[in-house]
């Protein structure tokens, strides 16, 4: 592989610019039976609590016109039990590892923050947009001035490069994206999963117990490229863009748009292997057209 | 990408697919099958019917979008078949129940034949129900010792779990859940394996998306099982 991929964001090296976005890649085992996951520039945990979480009830999944909805809830093992099984091995591999951190209260956020400066990762992403948890990952996310105090808190506290996982409900997702940068992170990851609802007729009911749920897929890529493109254009911290890439061309786009690192989520679900096939596209497009290095076509609109 | 060898309307609403594939399959695992490149998005988990080692076959209803597309493929055509994924029905001998409902009687034609093949002195009685009309009959009386057709009632009246060594059920929830209370009822010793059909989406265990909240902790449906213990599925509501 040549280096036209290499990609520094924040500082870390990445040998290409495409991780597997948090929720749709477990601790990346599963993955790594159908190709070798150091094939990746990166890799994205599974969104990690202070304690374990078992998730939501009722269906989970739901698919809709060239996207799905999630109503996981955050189900995941909980920090400590991360440590012990996952992060040596994650650790280990040929990629950068990015912990996903959630949490539904500053306290909960903080211990956990706490627990992870005393290891090695090469990146947290906060997440402070998840929209399954009634507690109020929902509202960190939606409103700048709460994410603000989240971030201040959020930064004084942990040692590790901090990348804020924003949502696209926020009400104004620029300026929130400014406020991240002005309170020290050092990037934000965007879009999560946009807020949509499902009815049963039959039932005369929503589908998900929740009521609303998150909508993921091709069907959000236009929005998600937009949102890129504006907050890229607004902050000067890296952006890793995400939201609905499915093909090596989506992943150029969001690099013009701005995105310095991707993340491919839902896609994975259309077929396994196709992270391997978006790098193996990008590195035969910049070949093509005699780009040396990705940075000659990032941000370029 | 696998060639198929036949796709039979089977009754109304079912079909059966033969597609030629190099496989280890066993009873009760299942594939994420797809015939389209983009959508719909999700592949589709359909258990299987029959296997040998260079074909297998899908029992499926038509339910939805995925399988409507599944039933205008032709003989020739071409599908992809990712697996056999989850850990399937466990081997046993003795007096062996199978108890299917709807499209759940589909992973019992193979595991009612490779149990009696790996266990020639094992009996295996089914107990298939269905709400339209019944289907493959034949083929499941050749497999198994006996079999009792329920058509329009409920299967798990026709069973009397006491006289089982080891029970094996798929169908909707609520026909597995109402057997399982009828084993614990009834003083059945037999343990009873229910085999679990959530919605899905990764099919690997990576997105937790059919996650069963069981008596022992969160198992995946697809990685963990589809097969599990009813007492920890059921045993704690």
């Amino acid at each position: 592989m040549s280096k036209r991929l290499e990609t520094v964001f924040a500082g870390v090296t990445f040998k290409n610019p495409v991780a597997l976005a948090s929720g749709t890649c477990g601790f990346g085992k599963e993955f790594n039976e159908y190709f070798d996951i150091q094939k990746l520039g990166g890799l994205c945990s599974k969104g990690l609590t202070l304690h374990a979480r078992g998730g939501n009830d009722g269906i989970r999944v739901w698919e809709t016109p060239s996207g799905i909805m999630n109503s996981v809830g955050l189900e995941n093992p909980g920090v400590q039990h991360f440590i012990e099984c996952d992060l040596d091995r994650m650790n280990s591999l040929d990629l950068v590892n990015i912990v996903n951190l959630g949490g539904h209260s500053m306290e909960d956020y903080l211990q956990a923050v706490e627990i992870l400066n005393d290891y090695k990762l090469d990146i947290l992403e906060l997440n402070i947009s998840c929209p399954n948890v009634k507690a109020g990952g929902m509202n960190f996310g939606v409103k700048t001035e709460m994410a603000r105090e989240v971030v201040r808190e959020i930064r004084k506290a942990c040692k590790h490069k901090l990348v804020i996982k924003l949502s696209p409900n926020a009400e104004d997702i620029v300026s929130l994206a400014k406020a991240c940068e002005e309170e020290g992170a050092d990037g934000v990851s965007l879009t999560n999963t946009f807020l949509a609802m499902a009815i049963d007729l039959k039932k005369k009911k929503p589908v998900f117990e929740n009521t609303y749920a998150g909508l993921s897929g091709p069907a959000i890529k236009p929005i998600s490229l937009r949102m890129v493109h504006q907050v890229a254009h607004a902050v000067s911290i890296p952006v890793m863009g995400l939201g609905g890439i499915s093909t090596w061309q989506d992943a150029i786009e969001f690099i013009m748009a701005g995105a310095t690192v991707i993340q491919i989520g839902t896609a994975s679900f259309m077929n396994p292997r196709l992270a391997v096939d978006v790098i193996d596209g990008m590195e035969r497009y910049l070949e093509e057209n005699g780009i040396e290095n990705l940075s000659e076509i990032r941000g370029i609109l | 990408m696998s060639k198929i060898l036949e796709n039979q309307k089977i009754t109304e609403d079912f079909y059966l697919m033969k597609v030629e594939q190099d496989n280890d399959a066993s009873m009760g695992q299942f594939y994420m099958l797809r015939a389209w490149d983009k959508y719909p998005l999700l592949s589709r988990p359909i258990s299987v019917y029959d296997a040998d080692e260079k074909t297998v076959s899908f029992l499926y209803k038509v339910v939805g979008q995925g399988t409507e597309i599944f039933k205008e493929l032709k003989s020739g055509d071409e599908i992809t078949l990712d697996g056999p994924h989850g850990n399937g029905f466990p081997d046993a001998t003795g007096k062996i129940a199978l108890v299917g409902g709807g499209v759940g009687v589909a992973p019992l034609y193979l595991t009612a034949k490779k149990l009696k093949e790996a266990h020639p002195e094992a009996t295996v009685d089914m107990f298939l129900g269905f709400s339209g009309e019944a289907m493959l009959v034949d083929a499941y009386e050749a497999a198994a010792d006996s079999v009792t057709v329920n058509v329009g009632g409920f299967v798990t009246d026709d069973i009397d779990p006491t006289k089982y060594d080891v029970i094996m059920t798929c169908g909707p929830e609520i026909m597995m859940k109402v057997l399982y209370k009828k084993c614990v009822s009834v003083g059945a010793t037999a343990p009873l394996y229910v085999s679990m059909e959530n919605r899905m989406a990764c099919g690997i265990g990576a997105c937790l998306v059919c996650t069963c909240k069981t008596a022992n902790g969160n198992k995946r449906a697809c990685k963990d099982g589809p097969v599990m213990l009813g007492s920890e599925v059921f045993g704690n509501e």
